[in-house]
């Protein structure tokens, strides 16, 4: 499995974890954090679905991986594309770090940079429609610039 | 020519324009009804990297990308 995995769907998130923790375990690394997204169900919304562009989120996740090798710790993801119905999985987030406080604090940064600038787009799933999330999204730094 | 693609929630098939900089695609856009509300929030990327400024020049064949306000997880 690659560091960066996108799924048709829900992810199998066991299956995920469990490959992730046999391939590093013996690394050496003494902390290994998992972060696992859970659809809720809210707001009568039947699911999520989304669009991901990968040219970016592949520039995305590199930039991270460097960041994450200057402290000798490892990033991997795994999210979803299209549907993904409530109580199911679309995002996966892991550090691997030889010490705790670095994964701890990585794992923080990693997930709300993650929200914050990472091309994909999420959309309610209302009555068999996709809604755009619009509310619950941030602008990308250096938006605007054609306005 | 240069290739204009619209991200996610935009919802418009790619065009392609004869300008040589950003600013003549904010002029162009500003005049499209399906898009012009989008580009207070979108972001711009040049060939899958994101730029910051408008005079950046361009060349026949670059693709640029709009994309919305994003929402992972």
């Amino acid at each position: 499995m690659k560091s960066l995995e996108l799924f048709e769907g829900n992810l199998p998130v066991e299956k995920i974890t469990n490959t992730w923790y046999a391939k590093y375990k013996e690394s050496n690394y003494g902390a290994i954090i998992s972060f696992v997204g859970v659809v809720r169900n809210e707001n009568e919304i039947d699911g999520l679905s989304f669009d991901i562009y990968e040219p970016i989120l592949n520039s995305w996740f590199s930039a991270w991986e460097e960041k994450a090798k200057k402290l000798d710790a490892i990033v991997l993801m795994a999210h979803s594309r299209n549907d993904v119905l409530n109580h199911e999985s679309s995002f996966i987030a892991a550090v691997c770090s030889p010490k705790r406080r670095v994964a701890l604090e990585l794992i923080d940064e990693f997930v709300e940079d993650f929200k914050a600038q990472a091309p994909i787009w999420k959309y309610d799933i209302i009555n068999g429609s996709r809604v755009y999330a619009e509310d619950r999204s941030t602008a990308i730094k250096g938006f605007g610039i054609l306005s | 020519m240069v290739d204009v693609e619209f991200l996610g929630p935009i919802n418009k098939k790619s065009i392609k324009v004869n300008i040589s900089n950003l600013s003549e695609l904010s002029e162009i856009l500003k005049n499209d009804e399906e898009v012009a509300t989008w580009l207070e929030t979108c972001a711009v990327a040049i060939n899958d990297t994101l730029v910051s400024k408008k005079d950046i020049e361009l060349f026949n064949g670059d693709k640029i990308s709009l994309l919305p306000p994003v929402c992972g997880g």
